[in-house]
């Protein structure tokens, strides 16, 4: 490969996917990344590394049609900042403010310097992911805000294991006089104007959502701007990783963002792999690929039943939630899980098919076929739905450009890339994957391209487990990394590209993972799609996108 | 309009049996007296608070409204807001972010109220504790009387912690 951007002295990594990395000066990202922009690149995602004797490590990753890009920026430990990027790639705003919340590295000259992930739990000026930061001591919640307990929970009950709380009189100077954590006071953009108000809605959403907070400013029923409020699932999932052994990863990965376990699975294994210069034998290959269309029809299906329920036809909820409630019957029967989770492992997989196993699920496709593609033509043909669908929540390809719209919902506006396409490995190598757009960009496109996704996914099914060839080998062993290695897995899951990074120390053990959800692409625009649509279609839309909180919030 | 009605008599009833209580779910004695089991009917309002879940729990929730399962066939549902609610379920190592969420939609219930903690995390931490911006379970936050475990817990599973905080105890003679 030939990348053309000046300054560069590139390295392959040694990975499934095309990428290489390379190591630059503070003056040439912002060049690079503009000759990246301009030919038509993307940005992937963003991170910041504590390697304090040499200062702090910044890693942008991008994406052009010939592979991955890593730039890897060092940084002084006295001023630690980097050029802002964020008028290149619109995305790299929240990224930059997260990276900031976490590792302490500010984007100089950044137009948008608020915190984004940090709320109260920590205090600012202290960053969790730098190697000398000290976890605040947990209060205890019914001293403080008054909840009466009685004498629950009983002290030994082995359901509930809980860690002691230690040093509780230490956290005293982050409360308040009232006794309650301080409140996370975040400046929202403020609409003014005549008749303008505000709906605050959440972190507690009304139905089984994960949480967050919307701030709509209206006009009547028409929403002027949303303004998104996230990072209240946030775990500490970044730092717990650097405590972990590769097999604890391999699980902690698998629960980055529940739905797509499959997607982020292979990713962390993938980057491991490339670690380890391993490659999984054949018949795992096959299998991760029948699992990650799996876990994409179980998706589709269940999201295209929401959409048929959120505008008030359930009958379409009841339907497709039968396909899907079989779809996850077949995985726990056949695989052990009903969201297939820890059954991809670094060095292959650790459940296999049988031949009565392979007739079950040719005839689930057989099933999903027919069903799904009555359902389709009963929406299709329903006034009422392609109403509410039509012309809703609309993103018009040359914003989606702009913004870096990915994945699915990328797709359904005009962003042609699909890495199952464009960066194929094994097994779609072997597959030839039909990638499904739209140009439309609405709701309706969205539903378009789920369809067509899920009828492709079925064929590649049919087409993997004709092709379940190879040795009786599910997985290689895999203990021992080498040090100081740098490993980058990608998938196309379902929702998008999910990317893992994964960084070594001295020793070969974890010394940094970066989990990376498309989500953090597609919050974004989601503001953008909702401006100028009625309030009472915002569940709908966001239905449309179903992005990740847990991912995005780590 | 014909093919919606076709399809739903070629459908049929897909309902299955709910599953019989089970007392080794419970993590506090039963605080329901018989009497009031009979007057409810086994009916209940039930909110769910996520406290910084994968969204794994939250799909297997999902799934107890489909027509499996059908937890509304049984009087059972969800409701929009904690007023409303007899129940709350909450799933995730309770990050630090929501914590004050939690307590405050716990605070906003009526009495009597009943809490589920649902899956690993929210009943010892699971795989996400301990961190520092987790608080390593509900039941550290807010009293917790049935832990349904599991990862995630089967939809099956969560019903059946479902029913036993709304059963009595046998041999237990509530106060």
């Amino acid at each position: 490969m030939n990348h053309t951007y000046a300054p560069l002295h590139l390295t392959r990594i040694a990975t499934a996917i095309q990428a290489w990395q390379g190591e630059i000066k503070a003056c040439d990202l912002q060049l690079i990344c503009h000759k990246v922009s301009s030919a038509g690149g993307r940005l992937v995602a963003l991170w910041a590394r504590d390697m304090r004797a040499d200062g702090f490590m910044l890693h942008v990753l991008l994406c052009d049609e010939r592979g991955l890009l890593c730039l890897n920026l060092p940084l002084s430990d006295n001023e630690a900042s980097f050029p802002d990027i964020s008028r290149i790639f619109p995305a790299a705003c929240r990224m930059q403010r997260a990276v900031y919340d976490l590792t302490g590295i500010r984007a100089h000259k950044a137009q948008d310097q608020r915190k984004w992930l940090r709320h109260a739990a920590w205090p600012q000026g202290s960053f969790p992911l730098r190697k000398d930061f000290v976890s605040p001591p947990p209060c205890r919640g019914r001293d403080r805000v008054g909840v009466d307990m009685g004498d629950y929970p009983p002290p030994d009950h082995p359901h509930l294991n809980l860690p002691p709380y230690e040093g509780e009189e230490a956290n005293d100077r982050s409360r308040t006089e009232s006794g309650t954590q301080p409140q996370d006071d975040y400046p929202f953009v403020r609409v003014e104007g005549q008749g303008v108000h505000e709906i605050p809605v959440g972190p507690v959403h009304a139905g089984i959502i994960e949480p967050g907070h919307f701030r709509f400013s209206v006009v009547g029923e028409k929403v002027l701007r949303l303004e998104e409020r996230l990072g209240y699932t946030h775990k500490g999932i970044e730092k717990r990783f650097e405590s972990m052994s590769l097999q604890q990863g391999a699980k902690l990965a698998g629960r980055v963002s529940g739905d797509s376990t499959v997607a982020y699975a292979w990713a962390y294994a993938m980057a491991i792999e490339s670690i380890a210069h391993l490659t999984p034998p054949d018949m795992a290959l096959w299998l991760r690929g029948l699992f990650l269309e799996r876990e994409r029809i179980a998706n589709h299906l269940g999201d295209l039943g929401y959409l048929g329920n959120d505008v008030a036809f359930s009958f379409g909820f009841a339907q497709f939630w039968i396909l899907k409630e079989q779809v996850l019957r077949n995985n726990a029967r056949l695989f052990g899980h009903r969201y297939l989770m820890d059954v991809i492992i670094p060095g292959g997989v650790t459940a296999g098919i049988d031949e009565a196993g392979k007739k079950i699920l040719l005839a689930e496709c057989e099933l999903l076929e027919r069903e799904v593609r009555l359902l389709q033509r009963l929406y299709e043909n329903h006034a009422g739905v392609q109403d509410r669908f039509s012309g809703t929540g609309c993103v018009a390809p040359k914003l989606a450009a702009q913004l870096g719209l990915c994945g699915m919902a990328g797709r359904a506006s005009g962003q042609a890339w699909d890495s199952r396409v464009q960066f194929p490995c094994a097994p779609y190598d072997k597959l030839d994957v039909q990638m499904a757009t739209h140009s439309n960009g609405d709701v309706a496109s969205r539903v378009m391209v789920r369809f067509d996704e899920l009828f492709e996914s079925v064929r590649l099914q049919r087409d993997i487990l004709m092709n379940l060839i190879g040795g009786d080998d599910l997985a290689y062993p895999l203990e021992q990394l080498s040090a100081n290695g740098l490993g980058i897995g990608m998938v196309e899951g379902w929702r998008g590209e999910v990317m893992v990074a994964i960084h070594t120390d001295d020793a070969g053990r974890l010394d940094r993972v970066h989990p990376h959800d498309p989500s953090w692409q597609n919050w974004p625009v989601l503001e953008h799609a909702i401006m100028g649509n009625i309030v009472p279609d915002f569940p709908l839309i966001n239905k449309s996108f179903n992005l990740s909180y847990s991912g995005h919030d780590l | 309009m014909y093919q919606i009605l076709k399809q739903i008599i070629k459908t049929g009833i897909k309902t299955e049996a709910a599953p019989p209580p089970d007392d080794a779910m419970r993590v506090a004695p039963a605080r329901l007296q018989p009497q009031i089991l009979e007057v409810l009917g086994g009916s209940l309002n039930m909110r769910l608070v996520d406290a910084g879940s994968c969204n794994g729990c939250e799909l297997e929730l999902h799934a107890l409204n489909n027509a499996y399962y059908n937890i509304e066939g049984l009087g059972i549902k969800f409701v929009a807001s904690p007023r409303h609610a007899d129940m709350l379920l909450v799933t995730g190592p309770v990050s630090r972010h929501m914590e004050e969420a939690l307590v405050r939609t716990f605070d906003a219930m009526p009495d009597p109220k009943l809490v589920l903690a649902i899956g690993d995390c929210a009943c010892n931490g699971g795989i996400f504790s301990p961190s520092y911006a987790c608080r390593g379970g509900a039941s550290g936050v807010i009293p917790v009387d049935v832990a349904v475990q599991g990862c995630p817990p089967a939809p099956a599973t969560v019903m059946q912690g479902i029913l036993t905080a709304i059963s009595a105890q046998p041999g237990r003679a509530p106060d």
